[in-house]
């Protein structure tokens, strides 16, 4: 389904994505973790199309993407950026409806945008700007757009750039789910994620990067190794797979602060306050 | 929701504006008949529906009403033509312009339109002698016009070029070059008005300040021609301007050609507004008014904006027009300066009212 092979990008002499490789299967949930700047966005922009690599081969549905035009990939590729700010006030529905730019109106138009919107459960806000929303309601706004404009295609492809970062539990889950779901019928899906617990519960296959390579990539219980993530991330963790689900669970160590040995200014303080008390004491 | 529930919303929204259409067009027919009978002569209603439906009819006409028809087909006719043509390119080029921009505060002025077309006449009204002498007689008639609309399309090709990175133009780019092509452009006035002679100098200043005084069956031909075809291709980006007010990356991701787009709003904004302030001069406000006014009470979808901001253009500066020649008749304000006078504090007032829409 998607194949890339030996992909290089680089910007002016700065490395970005170095010599990568990944195949990715129809009808699979794949998560791309790893820390800040480890290069996912790109990798997801170059797999969009967004970016042009600088050397290897990157095969969407067995079609080159240097033969494909920006229009042919977006009647079966959907990508949600990272941010999706917008100055002008549209309305949730008028957002919603702009995912059905590229295909023929052919009357379902709106069912579609009516079913995508009762998905995201976006019906309350449908005449509502969106400017007024919070940045987890936006994000399902722009969620629903995108799945508009894939509703009707068949093996079409999703890629999602930190679709959940600001949205609450419930439809963290609800969107997952529902990427998930669509794969069931054919739909493959690279998101961008950083809850390791929600991977591990949503995702056939985790690509960890790290400084634009990818260091890892598995199954779940496979890459979720406490090494694996102490090297990544450069936190301890203690993993464990729960026997119900066979899902497994992350629990990271918590990281504690003397805030004494980092703010110099409390130290300070912390010890004119000491001698004081030594002063009134003697 | 339910399918049956979606397809009545989206019924009931398609009714809502053929019905605000039909409003605006209906004001608009109005605002242009009562322009028709007002003014230093005054005609009343029913009298320029008769004259104008006169040839239709067999009935004679008197003296008095030959005096009346050629007043009301050689002067207010034209006149009448040239600002709703006028007033739909400002507003539909602005509401293009300010889509392309992703910015509610863009107009056609800010990639250098304005600021060429006025060096480029006060160049012709300091140098009109020479220029006539170098291009004939046959030119001087159209010289004024011919020359702004040159200075217009050239300071947009400069702003266009400056922009392009890469292969593609870039907004941000796009918007400082033109505010530095403003300032050269407008150093370049101002060095004009200083060489000028005191006629020169009130020539200038009479034509930044905009006038429909020079409307003619003539001009008003070329100004239709040019301007309608411009503005008609302007009507089918509706669609791709909201995509691309997601931004422009993301708009691409969905498929539209963004660059295609940005070149051909700004051609054909550079030609409506370029072959309109050519005739008209320069007037203000209209291109930033009518856009923002229709967006707090109506939609932000341009698909809707651009024809209602064609209509609404062209009701303004029909009002405004009448304005201009009846407020001190028999003597006439410059039509600029009522569309600022008039349009800020109604701007303001809906502003004040619908803010928290913004």
């Amino acid at each position: 389904m998607i194949h890339i092979q030996s992909l290089n990008y680089a910007v002016k002499s700065r490395t970005i994505i170095k010599d990568l490789n990944l195949f990715v299967d129809k009808g699979e949930f794949v998560s791309i973790i790893g820390a800040n700047g480890a290069g996912k966005s790109s990798l997801l922009k170059l797999i969009a199309g967004e970016w042009k690599p600088d050397s290897g081969e990157l095969r969407m549905r067995g079609e080159s993407l240097h033969s494909l035009s920006m229009k042919e990939m977006a009647k079966f590729r959907g990508y949600l950026h990272q941010s999706n700010s917008m100055d002008i006030p549209f309305t949730v529905e008028e957002i919603v409806a702009m995912g059905r730019y590229q295909h023929r109106a052919t009357g379902l138009d709106e069912a579609i945008v009516a079913e995508c919107m009762t998905l995201c459960s976006l019906d309350h806000l449908r005449t509502r700007s969106i400017r007024e929303l919070s940045g987890g309601e936006q994000q399902r706004v722009h969620f629903a757009r995108v799945l508009a404009q894939l509703w009707d295609v068949e093996g079409g492809v999703l890629l999602l750039d930190e679709p959940i970062s600001n949205m609450d539990i419930q439809y963290q889950h609800q969107t997952l789910a529902i990427a998930k779901s669509l794969c069931k019928i054919g739909f493959t899906v690279i998101a961008v994620l950083h809850d390791l617990n929600l991977v591990a519960q949503y995702s056939d296959r985790v690509l960890m990067m790290k400084s634009g390579r990818a260091w890892w990539y598995g199954i779940p219980n496979e890459v979720f190794k406490q090494q694996h993530i102490y090297t990544i991330f450069g936190i301890d963790s203690h993993t464990q797979v729960n026997p119900k689900n066979l899902v497994t669970q992350v629990e990271v160590v918590p990281l504690v602060y003397d805030i004494h040995e980092i703010n110099s200014f409390h130290r300070q303080q912390r010890e004119e306050d000491r001698v004081l008390v030594d002063s009134v004491i003697s | 929701m339910p399918k049956r529930l979606a397809n009545f919303n989206s019924l009931f929204d398609r009714m809502k504006n053929t019905a605000f259409y039909l409003g605006l067009l209906a004001l608009l027919a109005c605002t242009i008949i009562i322009s028709l009978g007002m003014g230093a002569l005054h005609i009343p209603f029913f009298e320029v529906v008769r004259l104008l439906f006169q040839p239709f009819s067999k009935l004679p006409l008197t003296e008095d009403d030959t005096l009346l028809r050629n007043v009301l087909m050689e002067i207010r006719v034209p006149r009448i033509l040239f600002c709703t043509l006028i007033g739909a390119v400002l507003g539909i080029t602005g509401t293009a312009i300010q889509g392309i921009f992703r910015n509610p505060l863009a107009e056609p002025g800010l990639i250098g339109i304005s600021a060429g077309a006025s060096f480029f006449a006060a160049l012709s009204i300091v140098f009109e002698t020479s220029l006539i002498a170098l291009l004939g007689t046959a030119v001087s008639l159209y010289l004024l016009s011919f020359s702004a609309f040159i200075g217009a399309v050239i300071a947009v090709i400069v702003v266009f070029t400056i922009s392009v990175v890469n292969g593609k133009s870039n907004i941000a780019t796009m918007i400082l070059a033109g505010i530095a092509i403003n300032a050269l452009a407008g150093a370049a006035t101002g060095l004009m008005s200083y060489m000028a002679s005191e006629q020169q100098l009130r020539n200038i200043t009479f034509w930044s300040l905009g006038s429909m005084a020079g409307a003619t069956w003539d001009s008003a031909k070329v100004l239709a021609v040019i301007s309608i075809s411009a503005v008609i291709p302007l009507l089918f980006f509706g669609k791709s301007l909201n995509l691309f007010s997601l931004g422009e990356s993301q708009a691409e991701m969905m498929g539209v050609s963004t660059r295609r787009l940005k070149i051909w709003v700004v051609l054909f904004s550079t030609l409506a507004v370029g072959v309109s302030v050519a005739f008209s001069g320069i007037i203000a406000f209209v291109g930033l008014l009518v856009p923002h006014t229709l967006r707090l009470i109506g939609t932000v979808d341009n698909r809707f904006l651009l024809p209602a901001s064609l209509i609404a253009g062209a009701i303004v500066l029909n009002l405004a027009d009448l304005l201009a020649r009846t407020i001190i008749q028999p003597l006439e304000l410059p039509i600029g300066v009522v569309t600022a006078l008039v349009g800020a504090p109604v701007f303001l007032a809906i502003l004040i009212r619908e803010k928290r829409k913004l």
